[in-house]
């Protein structure tokens, strides 16, 4: 589409500036890159289709070598067995994890589109100092107050409840921030001035102006939302570990406790709660590789 | 009354709406004015206030209330231990042999992985920014380990670095090394273990960062390639003398959210050992973390005050070491010219 611009530096090398000079992202790919790429891929591929090998093996797949590396045709024996273990609950793990996951996306994704718009669009007194603590409450790694949250959700009678797992994560900094710096730049001053100017309220311009216009950032967020949410391990296990409600996370984690631990049953498990985030990576992927690229470059 | 009190707001007269009806209506028009006022003057806050609101409640004051806490004896098995500890806590921690044991591994940890972790990051991000076929695909796949659940890569790992019939034991012996005759034990010693937990974290990561780096690649203006290969730069000079220094911001970025996110290290040294409930990262603490000492402590031992001042201290050495590693990209990243 771009045009490679012709070598203004009139030198009519031999040595072809028309092709050493381009960028790297105009220079086509050649044997090399592919074969490094595709190197990289197996890598990042080959932990999890091995799940799936030993999730689809018998116990025997795992005492051999060479190891195992072509599935086996026991998954169904395998996934029975994670669902009738009596003391795991896998199955309401999963119920957990997806009302979990999906009432935090939903809230991240409304409280902070809201949030966003007001910091975008609005004026009001001490918007740019509230915008700022928004900013900086980015960096604070909040797991450090984790002792705290449990005795504070103690207080509130929330520990080993699913609500003690959703309400910390109902609203994000990031989220703020992402959805402001998209707002800014995707809904025009003008637009929301001339819907205020034919009578309407800040929260009509919010449903009929601003929701219709930042749909891929909330694709984008609902997508990172979800996966982190789901993913989440360490304050699920301190509050929800003993309980029969656990997330499918603590769930998998159970599964590998004990003194002698089957690791086709574990992988079974794991491999279970991991399919929904590779579908959603299949469908999604271009919004999340955008989601991350674009908070790489506006931070 | 009306009319001098809708004059000095002639601006919410001019958007009142202008629907035409009902336009005399006295009272609709101050019940209008007043909502317009609302919206203009409160809706703001009204928008913003869930969100500070929960922040604050779940986020914010946590992190302070751990503070008091740290200064409790908050015993869940001896509540009649006296409130106040001072600092008790604190110096314990300074003569806990376990928590230097972990302070140590989770350094060690976090060098084995951050630095590769970075390095190689770029490398893929600096093959992915060619011109590919089938871009996407390729963007798409490096994140297969960015979406997998830690819990879920951590027990195929752990598989991995079985003793008996591991496959990292078995790829070793196909270059010679240990062997089935003498298979490396990775949960027996500190450097095994930690090269263990590291390749997770390594795994993990380095498709996530690559992108951040290429996405940074890809707003570098063309004419300085342009001008570098009339210097004949090659394509390796050209990514250490003019991507890395053009793309410095967002090395630093990564380094400080690998350094926070490294230091806070729990679920892969938590579950990659077979005994994940005892918390204490192998039998002899060998690749036990801070955060799975401050569980240990806080959730095992059931002492939450001291929990709570490990937290602290995990906090200080978090900020000392995110700034002595800024200082330090800041230097080696942009000072080759």
């Amino acid at each position: 589409m771009t045009a490679v611009a012709p070598p203004r530096t009139a030198t009519p090398a031999r040595r072809k500036p028309r092709l050493m000079a381009r960028a790297p992202q105009d220079t086509p790919a050649g044997f090399w890159t592919y074969l490094f790429l595709a190197v990289t891929l197996l890598f990042a591929a080959f932990p999890l289709y091995w799940m799936f090998v030993i999730a689809t093996s018998n116990d025997e797949a795992l005492a051999k070598l060479p190891p195992a590396i072509i599935p086996g045709d026991r998954f169904m024996t395998n996934v029975d067995e994670v669902f009738s273990l009596q003391d795991v609950y896998f199955a309401a793990s999963l119920v957990n994890s997806v009302i979990v996951s999906t009432v935090v996306t939903a809230s991240v994704l409304f409280f902070c589109s809201l949030a966003g718009f007001a910091f975008a669009k609005l004026r009001f007194k001490g918007s740019s100092a509230l915008m700022l603590f928004v900013v900086l409450t980015l960096t604070v790694p909040n797991q450090l107050g984790i002792v705290a949250l449990y005795i504070v959700m103690g207080k509130l009678g929330w520990n080993g409840t699913l609500l003690a797992v959703i309400a910390p994560g109902l609203v994000t900094a990031f989220g703020v921030f992402y959805m402001r710096q998209f707002i800014v730049n995707t809904v025009p001053d003008e637009l929301v001035e001339s819907a205020r100017m034919d009578g309407a309220t800040t929260m009509r311009v919010y449903a009929n102006i601003v929701l219709p216009a930042i749909r891929p950032a909330l694709a984008v967020l609902g997508l990172l939302t979800f996966v982190a949410t789901w993913n989440d391990f360490q304050w699920p296990l301190i509050t929800l570990s003993g309980t029969d409600f656990p997330t499918s996370m603590v769930a998998v984690s159970d599964l590998a406790s004990g003194n002698y631990v089957i690791y086709r049953r574990v992988l079974a498990g794991a491999f279970i709660a991991t399919v929904p985030l590779l579908v959603m990576l299949f469908i999604g992927g271009r919004q999340i590789v955008r989601g991350i690229m674009e908070g790489a470059v506006k931070s | 009354m009306s009319t001098t009190r809708a004059a000095p707001a002639s601006s919410s007269h001019r958007s009142a709406p202008r629907r035409g009806r009902s336009g005399g209506d006295d009272r609709r028009l101050t019940w209008r004015n007043r909502l317009y006022r609302f919206d203009m003057r409160y809706m703001p806050y009204l928008m913003i206030a869930p969100f500070f609101l929960l922040f604050i409640v779940f986020g914010l004051f946590p992190l302070l209330f751990n503070a008091v806490v740290s200064l409790r004896n908050y015993r869940l098995d001896d509540p009649t231990l006296p409130y106040w500890a001072g600092f008790a806590n604190f110096s314990k921690l300074v003569g806990d042999e376990d928590f230097w044991n972990a302070l140590y591994n989770t350094f060690g940890i976090f060098l084995l992985s951050s630095v590769p972790q970075l390095l190689l990051a770029l490398v893929v991000a600096s093959l992915l920014n060619r011109r590919l076929r089938a871009q996407t695909w390729w963007r798409v796949g490096v994140l297969l380990p960015y979406v997998t659940p830690i819990v879920a890569s951590t027990m195929v790992f752990s598989v991995f670095f079985s003793r008996d019939f591991g496959m990292a034991n078995w790829v070793l012996g196909l270059f010679g090394l240990g062997g089935p005759d003498d298979p490396i034990d990775w949960r027996a010693d500190k450097l095994h273990s930690w090269i263990a937990v590291a390749t997770m974290v390594n795994w993990k990561w380095i498709g996530y960062n690559a992108l951040l780096y290429l996405a940074a690649m890809q707003s570098i203006p063309r004419d300085v390639y342009e001008a570098a290969a009339i210097d004949g730069a090659g394509p390796w000079k050209q990514l250490w003398r003019i991507t890395v220094p053009m793309i410095q911001p967002v090395v630093l970025f990564t380094v400080i959210l690998s350094t926070i996110g490294g230091l806070q290290l729990f679920t892969e040294p938590m579950l990659f050992d077979p005994n994940a409930q005892a918390a204490t990262g192998g039998p002899n603490g060998e690749w036990q973390t801070i955060a799975q000492l401050i569980y240990k402590v806080g959730w095992k031992d059931l002492n939450l005050g001291y929990a709570a001042a490990m937290s602290w201290a995990l906090f200080l050495i978090i900020l000392i070491v995110a700034g002595i590693n800024y200082v330090l990209t800041n230097r080696l990243s942009g000072g080759r010219k």
